[in-house]
C-alpha cells in the first residue's frame, strides 16, 4: 500500500541533505536564466516552481558515456604485431533525482522499452536505470507549452518516479510510487500524511484542469504514415525549422545515439553521445547516401518517430511525455503539436499531375 | 498608415514576382511570435510587427536554392546580416526583395523571464501580452504585470546605431531618428578581469551547453551547415565527447569564424536554451576588428570585408613596426 507522508516546507533542503548522504542527489538549480540539474552539495540552492531547462536525462543516459576504453600494445618482438586491450566502463553511480517533474521521470519509461525490452537489454542503460530512483514533484500550474495530458499523461502522473511529491500549504504531500520509492521515506523528518491526501487530490485535478481539453493523438500514427510521402506537408510544417537540436537534445524521450572512437595514439575510448535526428549526420550512409537529406525529411522523422512508428512498435505508447520543451526552447517557435495535428486534419496533398 | 499596414500593401504589391516572403507571425503563446512564410495572398494577414519580433529572419536566405525569388522583411540589425551575405556573395541581389522595417528595440525574453521570477511569477504562464505606451503589459498566474519597455529590451538595442533598415527595396513606416553610441562597456568590465577570473567564467558557463548547435543554426553567417567542422569526422577537429574542451573549443572555432562577419544581431545567444552568453564571444572579436581594420560588419554593401581580401599593409596595423 502507498504510504502517505507529510514534509514540512522548511524541512525539504534537509530532507535532500539527507539522501545525498549516501548517495549522489542531483537538484535543479538556476545559472544565468537556465535551470538545469547538479549534483546537490552543502550550499546548493535547488529551485522547484519551475521547470528545469534540460530534463534530468543524462542521469541515466549520458550526452555522452565511455563505453569501453581502449589501448594498443606493440609486441616488442614483432613491432608489426599489435594487440588490442579493452577495458570495460560499466560505472554507475548511486543516484537520487530530486525535484524533477512528472513528464522528466515519465520519459524513461520510452527509453526503458528500448534500451531494457523483452530481447535486448542495454546493461549500460540497465545498470544506471537501476542505481537512479526519481523523487518528483508534482506540478501545480502547468506551462503554455506544456501537453502531457494529450499524450496520456498528467501533471501528476505517477509512472516513472518513485516518489511523487504534492506542494500543498506549508508543505507536501510524499509518496511513494514503487517499492524503492518506499525505502527513501523513512526519515524522521517525515510525519503521517493521510489527513492530506484529498488536499494533494484536488491539487492534481486542478493542475490537470488548468491544462484546458485534451486533444486526442489517436489517430496520428495512421495519419502519418499516410503523410510519408506528402514532401510538400512536409516542406511547410518544417519551413522555420533551423535544423539545430534544441528540440531533442532538451527532449526527456529522445534516444538516439551515435557511437564513435575517440583514439589519441595508442589510447582511445569508444563514446556513446546524443544523437539528434535534426543533424545531417544521422543515418548518413557511409556510401554518402543519406535516407533523409533535408530538414523537411528530419523533422518528419522526429515527429513519425514520436507519434507513429514507436507507438506502432510498443503497443500505441507514445514517445513523448509532453513536456513542452522542444516548443518552448526552439528558437524558431516550432511547434510539434501543430505538426501532429495538421497531419491528422489535412488531407494528403495530391501530387500534380505530370 | 500604420507600420504594419504599409508593409502589408508593400507585400501584397511586390509578392506576385517572389516565391514567397519571411516575416514574423504569432507563434505558440502570446509572447512568442514565429517566422511566417507568405505564398499567397491569403497568408499576408498572419503578419505581425511589435516588439516581440526578434528572430533575424536573414537566416533563412542562404537556405534556399539560388533558383527562388524571396522577399525578407528586417529590421535594422537584421538587414546588416543581409548586407553580409551580399557582400561575401553568399546571396544574389537579383533573387532577394528586402522590405525594411523601423525599429525601436525588440524584448529580450530572457529579461523578460527576470523580471518576472523577481515576482515569483513564471513567464512560460503568462496568458495575455501587449505593448502599450512604453510598456509590456502581461497577465500572469491571475496578475497584471506591466514591464517597462526599457528594462526589457535587448543589450543589443541599447547600443544600437542601425535603427532602420540599411539596405531595403521597400520600407514601410518614418525612420526611427538618432542613435546610440557603443563604448563597448560590456567588455571592457570584463576584460577588466584576469585572464583566470575569464577562463573560469567560461568553464562555467560552457558547463551547461548541450551540444545542440542551435547558436551555430540561428546564426545568419553560419552558412557551411552539412559540413561544420564540430561534427565532421574527416577531418576529425572536435571529439563528439561532450567534455568542457570540446564544448569551448567549439565556441572559438565558431567565433573565429565569424570575426570582421558577425553583425552582433545575437541570434547565438537568444537561440541557446541555457542561456550562454555567446554574444561576449562575438563582440571581442568585433570590437578587434573595428580597431584593427576600423570595419563595422553588415554596414557598407560596397565594401570588401577586411579578412576575405588582402593588402599588403593596413592602415591600421603597423605590421614593420613591430
Amino acid at each position: 500500500m502507498m504510504a502517505a507522508k507529510f514534509l514540512p516546507a522548511d524541512k525539504l533542503n534537509e530532507w535532500i541533505a539527507e539522501l545525498a548522504e549516501s548517495r549522489r542527489v542531483l537538484v535543479p538549480v538556476t545559472e544565468q536564466n537556465a535551470v538545469v540539474f547538479r549534483p546537490y552539495a552543502k550550499d546548493t540552492e535547488p529551485v522547484f516552481g519551475r521547470q528545469a531547462n534540460v530534463p534530468p536525462k543524462a542521469s541515466i543516459f549520458p550526452a555522452s558515456e565511455r563505453l569501453m576504453a581502449f589501448t594498443y600494445v606493440k609486441n616488442p618482438e614483432d613491432l608489426g604485431q599489435v594487440a588490442v586491450e579493452v577495458q570495460e566502463t560499466i560505472e554507475p553511480e548511486p543516484t537520487v533525482v530530486f525535484g524533477a517533474r512528472p513528464c522528466d521521470a515519465r520519459g524513461f519509461t520510452v527509453f526503458d522499452r528500448v534500451y531494457d525490452g523483452k530481447k535486448v537489454q542495454d546493461p549500460y542503460y540497465k545498470a544506471r536505470r537501476e542505481s537512479t530512483l526519481f523523487v518528483t514533484m508534482a506540478c501545480d500550474d502547468p506551462e503554455n507549452a506544456c501537453f502531457c495530458h494529450w499524450v496520456g499523461s498528467s501533471p501528476s502522473d505517477p509512472e516513472g518516479s518513485d516518489v511523487l511529491l504534492t506542494p500543498l500549504e506549508g508543505g507536501f504531500l510524499v509518496e511513494d510510487v514503487s517499492k524503492r520509492g518506499k525505502e527513501l521515506l523513512s526519515s524522521k523528518l517525515l510525519s503521517d500524511g493521510s489527513k492530506k491526501v484529498k488536499e494533494a487530490r484536488a491539487a492534481h485535478a486542478a493542475a490537470l484542469a488548468a491544462l484546458g481539453e485534451a486533444w486526442s493523438p489517436a489517430e496520428a500514427p495512421a495519419k502519418l504514415i499516410e503523410k510519408f510521402d506528402d514532401m510538400g506537408f512536409w516542406e511547410q510544417v518544417s519551413a522555420k525549422c533551423i535544423s539545430c537540436g534544441a528540440c531533442t537534445y532538451l527532449c526527456p524521450t529522445c534516444y538516439c545515439f551515435n557511437v564513435t572512437d575517440e583514439r589519441k595514439g595508442m589510447r582511445g575510448e569508444r563514446i556513446r553521445t546524443w544523437d539528434n535526428c535534426m543533424s545531417f549526420q544521422f543515418t548518413l550512409e557511409a556510401s554518402g547516401h543519406n535516407p533523409r537529406p533535408t530538414k523537411a525529411h528530419r523533422l518528419k522523422n522526429r515527429v513519425g518517430h514520436k507519434f507513429s512508428y514507436y507507438p506502432d512498435i510498443h503497443g500505441g505508447a507514445i514517445a513523448c511525455c509532453g513536456c513542452g520543451r522542444c516548443i518552448k526552447f526552439c528558437p524558431a517557435s516550432v511547434d510539434i503539436r501543430e505538426i501532429v495535428r495538421l497531419s491528422v486534419e489535412r488531407p494528403v496533398s495530391k501530387p500534380e499531375k505530370q | 498608415m500604420p507600420v504594419l499596414e504599409e508593409l502589408k500593401a508593400q507585400i501584397a504589391r511586390r509578392l506576385p514576382e517572389l516565391d514567397m516572403v519571411i516575416g514574423w507571425g504569432h507563434g505558440y503563446d502570446c509572447l512568442h511570435r514565429t517566422p511566417v512564410f507568405i505564398e499567397n495572398a491569403a497568408d499576408i494577414e498572419k503578419l505581425v510587427f511589435d516588439p516581440l519580433c526578434v528572430h533575424n529572419l536573414s537566416t533563412y536566405l542562404t537556405r534556399y536554392g539560388s533558383g527562388k525569388k524571396i522577399g525578407v522583411v528586417v529590421k535594422g540589425c537584421d538587414s546588416r546580416s543581409v548586407v553580409e551575405l551580399l557582400q561575401e556573395k553568399l546571396i544574389n541581389r537579383d533573387n532577394i526583395v528586402v522590405f525594411g522595417l523601423p525599429c525601436e528595440g525588440v524584448a529580450d525574453l530572457g529579461k523578460v523571464k527576470r523580471a518576472l521570477q523577481e515576482q515569483n511569477l513564471d513567464m512560460g504562464r503568462v496568458k495575455s501580452a501587449t505593448v502599450e505606451g512604453g510598456k509590456l503589459i502581461l497577465a500572469v498566474s491571475g496578475k497584471e504585470v506591466a514591464l517597462a519597455l526599457n528594462d526589457v529590451l535587448a543589450d543589443k538595442c541599447g547600443r544600437c546605431r542601425y535603427h532602420n533598415a540599411v539596405i531595403h527595396d521597400e520600407f514601410a513606416g518614418t525612420p526611427v531618428e538618432g542613435q546610440a553610441q557603443d563604448a563597448y562597456e560590456d567588455l571592457a568590465a570584463f576584460e577588466n578581469q584576469t585572464l583566470e577570473e575569464r577562463m573560469e567564467f567560461w568553464r562555467g558557463q560552457m558547463e551547461r551547453c548541450v551540444r545542440c548547435y542551435a547558436c551555430r543554426n540561428a546564426c545568419p553567417m553560419c552558412v557551411c551547415r552539412d559540413h561544420c567542422i564540430a561534427q565532421s569526422r574527416d577531418p576529425n577537429w572536435v571529439s563528439q565527447g561532450d567534455g568542457l574542451e570540446e564544448k569551448f573549443f567549439f565556441q572559438m572555432i565558431h567565433a573565429m569564424h565569424l570575426a570582421g562577419r558577425c553583425t552582433e544581431c545575437g541570434e547565438c545567444e537568444r537561440a541557446c536554451p541555457v542561456d550562454i552568453p555567446l554574444l561576449l564571444l562575438k563582440r571581442k572579436l568585433g570590437k578587434e576588428i573595428q580597431e584593427l581594420f576600423d570595419y563595422r560588419a553588415g554596414t557598407e554593401p560596397e565594401v570588401k570585408p577586411p579578412l576575405l581580401a588582402f593588402k599588403v599593409e593596413e592602415d591600421n596595423i603597423n605590421e614593420r613596426g613591430w
